[in-house]
């Protein structure tokens, strides 16, 4: 697989690798000079220098025969442009954006990108559940925080346990996807019990984990 | 029915000619000058900028507001009521942003008219497609240097 990477910073380095170490071939487009001497020295990986927003250095990279591209520049407006060429003029399948400012996910989507990534949004979505709520493991949002799944154990003295899972008066948006026991995973049905030491996967709008969080363990943090 | 639609929205263009509401961003030599020539011809100009002094450049007798924001931001936009434009033009230093601002106000928002000005001539070709006018300043001065020179060469 063949793919070009438009931008810099420590993004760029952990991507590069990890799609080197997995075999892929990376082409990384950067328009300072230094910057590209170094990454040449740091990765076995193809260096363009120039501005990706520009369709000829874009070719210079290899478009026409990328499977793949990935915008991280700073520059909102030069991610969006990066994608839309490769996706428009060089009909690249996949194009990935990272964009810096949040508001900018729903624009870029209506406009076409495929998959667009903030991470200001995603880390403080984490950070804010992880603050919220205690004692719940891989919390991971889904769809840039849109639902939620969480990793709940119960223990004895948790009110759920014991019951059929059809007794659980869950609130409405949330549901139990899963249940680790042991080593083996349940689909859990109406009749399933919760025993101690389960771990429920609980499927949920991220602003009622916490009345989620109330039924399962009987009290408010 | 698409027809009839589109003669209802021309007429009603002709209705509301008068009051055109246009947005115009990026208070450079271009967008300055752009709004200058409006504000004469009496529209309704409001002007984008990030930078305050920018808007040293509209002349005294500038009668549209002007707003201090990156337009890059969607709250800015809506606060320039970019659902209620007529016309929006592009016109900052930077050609990303202008596509930007171009395609936002075509395909979220809908302007009737949208103008951005590109300097960069490789990437025009992507965005005729979007019903973008693109003007390259570039394009346009070679050609008038060509004009000039082949008439020179014609005497």
């Amino acid at each position: 697989m063949n793919i070009i990477i438009v931008g810099g910073g420590k993004k760029i380095h952990f991507l590069t690798k990890s799609f080197i170490s997995k075999g892929y071939n990376v082409t990384i487009v950067n328009d300072d000079y230094e910057y590209c001497k170094k990454l040449d020295k740091m990765h076995d990986a193809n260096i363009v220098y120039g501005d990706g927003t520009k369709p000829y250095i874009l070719e210079d990279a290899g478009i026409a025969y990328c499977h793949m591209i990935i915008a991280l520049t700073p520059k909102d407006p030069d991610n969006l442009v990066i994608c839309q060429i490769a996706e428009r003029m060089y009909f690249v399948k996949k194009t990935f954006s990272i964009v810096n400012d949040p508001e900018n996910i729903e624009i870029f989507k209506k406009l076409g990108i495929d998959t667009v990534i903030s991470t200001s949004d995603i880390i403080s979505a984490l950070i804010e559940q992880r603050v919220t709520i205690d004692d719940i493991n891989n919390l991971v949002p889904i769809e840039e925080g849109k639902i939620s799944i969480m990793e709940v154990e119960v223990n004895s003295d948790n009110p759920v346990t014991g019951q059929l899972l059809s007794e659980v008066k869950l609130p409405e948006d949330s549901i139990v996807g899963c249940i680790i026991r042991g080593s083996s995973a349940v689909i859990p049905r109406g009749n399933t019990k919760i025993l101690e030491d389960d771990k429920l996967i609980i499927l949920s709008l991220p602003e009622i984990q916490s009345e989620v969080l109330k039924v399962i363990r009987g009290k408010v943090d | 029915m698409k027809k009839v639609l589109t003669r209802m929205k021309s007429k009603m263009e002709i209705n509301k000619n008068n009051d055109e509401y246009i947005i115009i961003v990026g208070c450079g030599r271009l967008g300055s000058h752009l709004a200058n020539l409006l504000s004469k011809a009496r529209k309704s100009v409001v002007v984008i900028d990030k930078d305050e002094k920018a808007f040293n450049r509209l002349s005294d007798d500038f009668s549209g507001f002007t707003i201090e924001a990156d337009a890059i931001e969607i709250e800015t936009l809506k606060k320039a009521k970019i659902d209620k434009a007529d016309v929006i033009a592009a016109t900052t230093n930077d050609d990303n942003t202008n596509i930007m601002i171009a395609q936002i106000a075509k395909t979220i928002y809908g302007v009737p008219k949208v103008i951005a000005r590109l300097f960069e001539p490789s990437r025009e070709k992507v965005y005729e497609e979007l019903e973008v006018e693109t003007i390259c300043p570039t394009t346009l001065s070679a050609i008038e240097f060509k004009s000039i020179i082949l008439k020179e060469e014609g005497k």
